[in-house]
C-alpha cells in the first residue's frame, strides 16, 4: 500500500531551483516523486490547487514549543498544530524549556512526544551551555546524535565572550550552527522596550539597540576567529544587519533572521496602544530606521530568513504591569499572512525571495531535509492562497496562548494547506 | 449643548489633555481653595461618592493631599497602603483592584512603581482612575498644582521661562510638567547630568548639563529629587559632585529673574540638589505648592465625580 497525493493545478514556486511554473507535483510514501506540466493520476488522491501557489514546506527557525514543563502555555501538541495551521511544515524547537534541553535525554523525550503527538516535524535545538547558564558547554556530541539541529541558549545571551569562543569552536566538531540571541546584558538590564524617544515618553526603562549590535559584532569577530558557523536570532537594528552584511562580505560563516513582529512594527506602538503588553518582547520593537534596516536587509540578502520567535504565554503572564509582564508574541499563526500582505503585497519584496527566506534558506541554514520540491526531497509542501481575506482573530488559534499584537488585523493571503511527509497536516476549511 | 471643560473619564496623564482641559482644572481648583480657608472646611459636593486611595509606594504628601481633598468635598474615602494589605500575600495588582471595584467605589487613585499602572487599571475596571503617580511616567496632579501656584504668582503661565533640573530620566514630575507647560505656553529648559536626561527627549524641549545656562533669565526654577540610589547606580560620582555641579546654590539663584520662584515636589534633599538657604528663602513656593496640591486634587475629584452631574 503506498501513499500517493497529487496536487493538481497549481503555480509551483521552487526558488533553490529558479522554478515558477503552472505544475503537478506528485507525492509518493513521504517524497518528492514528480514534478510535471501533467501528471496522471494512478490511484493517487488528487487535491486541486488550481489557483494555488504550491511551494517547498516553511521551515521555523525559531520556536518555543514549551514542552517540557510549561505546558500551560504550550504543549508540542498545539504547537505543532498551530504551525500546521501557519503554513510551517516544520518548526525548531528552541531549548529554554523547563529543564532545559541540554541533554541527550531530553532531546530524546522531545522528538518521541513530537512524533506521537506533533502536526508538523520538529528539530530540537540544544542549549550552547548547561541549563544556558552561560558557563560550562553543554554535551554537543550526544546532543547532536539524539537528534538536535543547532544549538542555542535563546531567551538569554552568551555573556562571555571567551564561552562563545569555546561554543563556536566545539560545534565545528558535530557540524552544528550556534544561534546566539544576542543582547550585551548589562545594557539590557531592566529595560522592558527599546530605549529611544518613545520609552523616555512612556517612563518605561529601554534598552538601548547597540547593546544588540555589540554582540553581534562580537560574535561575527569570533565566528571569524573560530571557523564556527553562527546564526543570528532575531536580529532587530539595522547596525545589527549591518554587522553581518559586512562579516558576509568577509567571508564569516554567519546568517541572521528577523521576524515579522520587528519587520511591520515599531516602538511607537507600545505608546499608541497605551501599554499594551503584546508589544513586550525581546528584543523590543524598535525605531522605524531599524525596521527600515531589517526590510533592507530581506532585500539585500545580509538577512537570511524570516522567523517567528513564536513565544506563547497565559494571559496571567501578560495580563499585568508592563514592566512585570513577560517577554514574547506568538506567531505562528500570523507570521505567513503577515509577510504575504505586507511585504509581498505591499511590494517590498517578490513571493519568490518570500518562499527563499521561509524554506530555502531556513533549511539550507541548518542542513534540514526540505527546502526544495526536487524529486527524492521530503514531501514537505505549502500551498498558498493568495487572494483569501481574513482578519486575525486570536480566539481561534490553534495556540493555546493569544499574546499577538496583530489581533484584528485584515491580510490578504493566508496558506491553504500543509502537507507533512506527503499528508494533509492541515488545510483550510477542511 | 457645549462641550464639557474637562471631557475625559480619567485623569492618567497630562499628555492626552488639551489646553482647555488643564485650564478647566486650574479655574475649579482656584475657585475650591477657597473652601480651605473657611472655618467649616466642608462641601457636600461629592456627598456620596466613595474614592478609594490605592498606594503601592511610599507617599506622604500626596497622599495626605487627596485624604484632605476627599474629606473636604465629603466624599467617603478609604486609603490602603500596600505594606499592610493582601499585597503582601502576593496579591496582584488587578486582583486587588477588582475586589475593591466589587464594593463599588466611584473612584480609584493609584499610585504605583510600575510606568503605566494607571492605564492598566484604567483598561480594566470600571471605576474612574486618577493617577497619583506611575513610575517614570506621570503624576499629573503634581505639575497642575505647580502650574497653579505658578499662575497664582506670576498671572500667567503663557511666555514663563521655567528650567527643570534634576534627575529627569527618573522623574515622573518633569515629564508631566514638560508636558502642561509647554502646552500652555511656556517655555521650558532641561538641565540634568547627561547620564540623568532621558534618550530623545531633546525632541520636547531644549537640554542641557550646564545648570547656570538653565536658570539665566528663568521666571522659575523646577528642582527635581535625586535618589542616593542613582549614585550607586553609576550616574554620577558622589553626591558631593552633584551638588558643586548641579546643585541651586543662592549664587546660581542669582542668574535668574529677580523674582524668580524656586519649586520643589519634595521630598527634598538639603545639600544635593538644593541649598538649605535656597529652599527656606525668599523665592521658594515649596509650602504653597503642598497647600494648592489639595485644592487641585479638590478639583479633579470634583470634575470627575462631581462635575457632569452638577453642570
Amino acid at each position: 500500500m503506498t501513499d500517493r497525493l497529487l496536487l493538481k493545478g497549481g503555480r509551483v514556486i521552487d526558488p533553490g531551483r529558479s522554478v515558477d511554473a503552472d505544475l503537478d507535483l506528485l507525492l509518493v510514501d513521504g517524497e518528492v516523486a514528480e514534478l510535471e506540466t501533467r501528471v496522471a493520476a494512478r490511484g493517487a488522491e488528487v487535491i486541486d490547487v488550481s489557483g494555488l501557489v504550491v511551494c517547498p514546506g516553511f521551515i521555523d527557525l525559531h520556536t518555543h514549543l514549551r514542552q517540557p514543563g510549561r505546558e500551560d502555555k504550550e504543549t508540542i501538541a498545539t504547537g505543532t498544530r498551530a504551525a500546521a495551521a501557519g503554513g510551517f511544515t516544520a518548526v525548531c524547537a528552541m531549548p529554554n524549556t523547563e529543564p532545559v534541553n541540554d541533554q541527550a535525554g531530553i532531546t530524546r523525550a522531545i522528538l518521541e512526544a513530537a512524533a506521537r503527538e506533533g502536526a508538523v516535524r520538529v528539530w530540537p535545538i540544544g542549549a550552547i551551555t548547561r541549563g544556558s547558564k552561560g558557563e560550562e558547554l553543554a554535551e554537543y556530541g550526544d546532543m547532536r546524535e539524539a537528534g538536535c539541529v543547532a544549538v542555542s541558549d535563546d531567551g538569554r545571551p552568551v555573556a562571555s565572550a571567551r564561552m562563545m569562543r569555546r561554543a563556536l569552536e566545539y560545534a565545528k566538531g558535530f557540524d552544528l550552527t550556534v544561534i546566539d540571541h544576542c543582547e550585551e546584558p548589562t545594557l539590557a538590564q531592566g529595560a522592558s522596550m527599546n530605549e529611544g524617544a518613545v520609552a523616555t515618553m512612556l517612563g518605561l526603562r529601554g534598552a538601548p539597540g547597540a547593546g544588540e549590535a555589540i554582540m553581534v559584532e562580537r560574535d561575527v569577530l569570533l565566528a571569524e576567529l573560530t571557523g564556527g558557523k553562527l546564526h543570528i536570532a532575531h536580529a532587530s537594528t539595522a547596525a545589527s544587519v549591518d554587522a553581518v552584511r559586512r562579516g558576509k562580505a568577509r567571508g564569516v560563516r554567519v546568517t541572521a533572521e528577523a521576524t515579522p513582529q520587528h519587520l511591520l512594527l515599531t516602538d511607537e506602538l507600545v505608546r499608541t496602544s497605551e501599554y499594551d503588553t503584546s508589544t513586550k518582547m525581546n528584543p523590543p520593537l524598535r525605531a522605524e530606521e531599524d525596521r527600515q534596516g531589517l526590510i533592507q536587509g530581506l532585500r539585500d540578502g545580509a538577512v537570511d530568513c524570516i522567523a517567528t520567535d513564536h513565544a506563547p504565554h497565559t494571559v496571567d503572564d501578560k495580563k499585568v504591569e508592563y514592566d512585570a509582564a513577560a517577554f514574547g508574541v506568538v506567531g505562528l499563526e500570523t507570521a505567513v499572512a503577515l509577510c504575504l500582505d505586507r511585504l509581498v503585497a505591499a511590494g517590498l519584496i517578490s513571493l519568490g525571495r518570500l518562499i527563499e527566506l521561509l524554506s530555502t534558506r531556513p533549511a539550507a541554514i541548518l542542513g534540514l531535509p526540505g527546502g526544495t520540491l526536487a524529486p527524492g526531497a521530503a514531501a514537505d509542501v505549502t500551498v498558498l492562497d493568495l487572494s483569501r481575506r481574513h482578519k486575525v482573530d486570536p480566539a481561534r488559534f490553534h495556540s493555546k496562548s493569544r499574546n499577538t499584537p496583530f489581533g484584528g488585523w485584515t491580510l490578504k493571503g493566508a496558506p491553504a494547506l500543509t502537507i507533512v511527509g506527503g499528508r494533509v497536516a492541515w488545510g483550510h476549511g477542511r | 449643548m457645549t462641550a464639557p471643560a474637562y471631557p475625559h473619564r480619567h485623569l492618567l496623564g497630562i499628555e492626552p489633555l488639551e489646553a482647555s482641559h488643564i485650564q478647566a482644572v486650574l479655574d475649579t481648583a482656584e475657585a475650591l481653595r477657597e473652601v480651605l480657608d473657611r472655618p467649616i472646611k466642608k462641601v457636600p459636593a461629592l456627598r456620596g461618592k466613595t474614592v478609594v486611595n490605592l498606594f503601592y509606594e511610599a507617599s506622604t504628601r500626596t497622599r495626605a493631599s487627596f485624604e484632605i481633598a476627599e474629606k473636604v468635598l465629603s466624599a467617603d474615602s478609604l486609603s490602603i497602603a500596600t505594606s499592610t494589605s493582601s499585597v503582601q500575600k502576593g496579591e496582584t495588582l488587578l486582583d486587588t483592584a477588582k475586589n475593591l471595584e466589587a464594593m463599588n467605589p466611584d473612584m480609584i487613585v493609584l499610585r504605583h512603581s510600575a510606568s503605566g499602572a494607571a492605564h492598566f487599571l484604567a483598561r480594566h475596571c470600571r471605576s474612574a482612575i486618577v493617577n497619583a503617580g506611575d513610575g517614570a511616567h506621570e503624576h499629573p496632579t503634581q505639575a497642575l498644582l505647580d502650574a497653579l501656584t505658578l499662575r497664582q504668582r506670576k498671572g500667567r503661565l503663557e511666555g514663563l521661562r521655567v528650567a527643570i533640573v534634576g534627575d529627569v530620566l527618573h522623574s515622573r514630575v518633569a515629564r508631566s510638567n514638560l508636558w502642561l507647560l509647554t502646552k500652555m505656553g511656556a517655555k521650558v529648559t532641561l538641565c540634568a547630568p547627561p547620564t540623568l536626561m532621558p534618550p530623545g527627549i531633546e525632541t520636547l524641549a531644549p537640554t542641557t548639563s550646564r545648570i547656570e545656562e538653565a536658570v539665566e533669565g528663568a521666571d522659575a526654577i523646577m528642582m527635581l529629587r535625586i535618589q542616593q540610589e542613582r549614585m550607586t547606580g553609576g550616574y554620577f560620582p558622589t553626591l558631593r559632585e552633584y551638588h558643586a555641579r548641579f546643585g541651586l546654590t543662592e549664587e546660581r539663584v542669582r542668574l535668574a529673574k529677580k523674582d524668580v520662584l524656586i519649586l520643589h515636589p519634595g521630598p527634598m534633599n538639603r545639600g544635593v540638589e538644593i541649598a538649605s538657604e535656597v529652599a527656606d528663602g525668599p523665592y521658594s513656593v515649596i509650602l504653597d505648592q503642598v497647600t494648592n496640591g489639595v485644592a487641585v486634587r479638590m478639583a479633579v475629584l470634583y470634575l470627575l465625580l462631581g462635575g457632569a452631574e452638577a453642570a
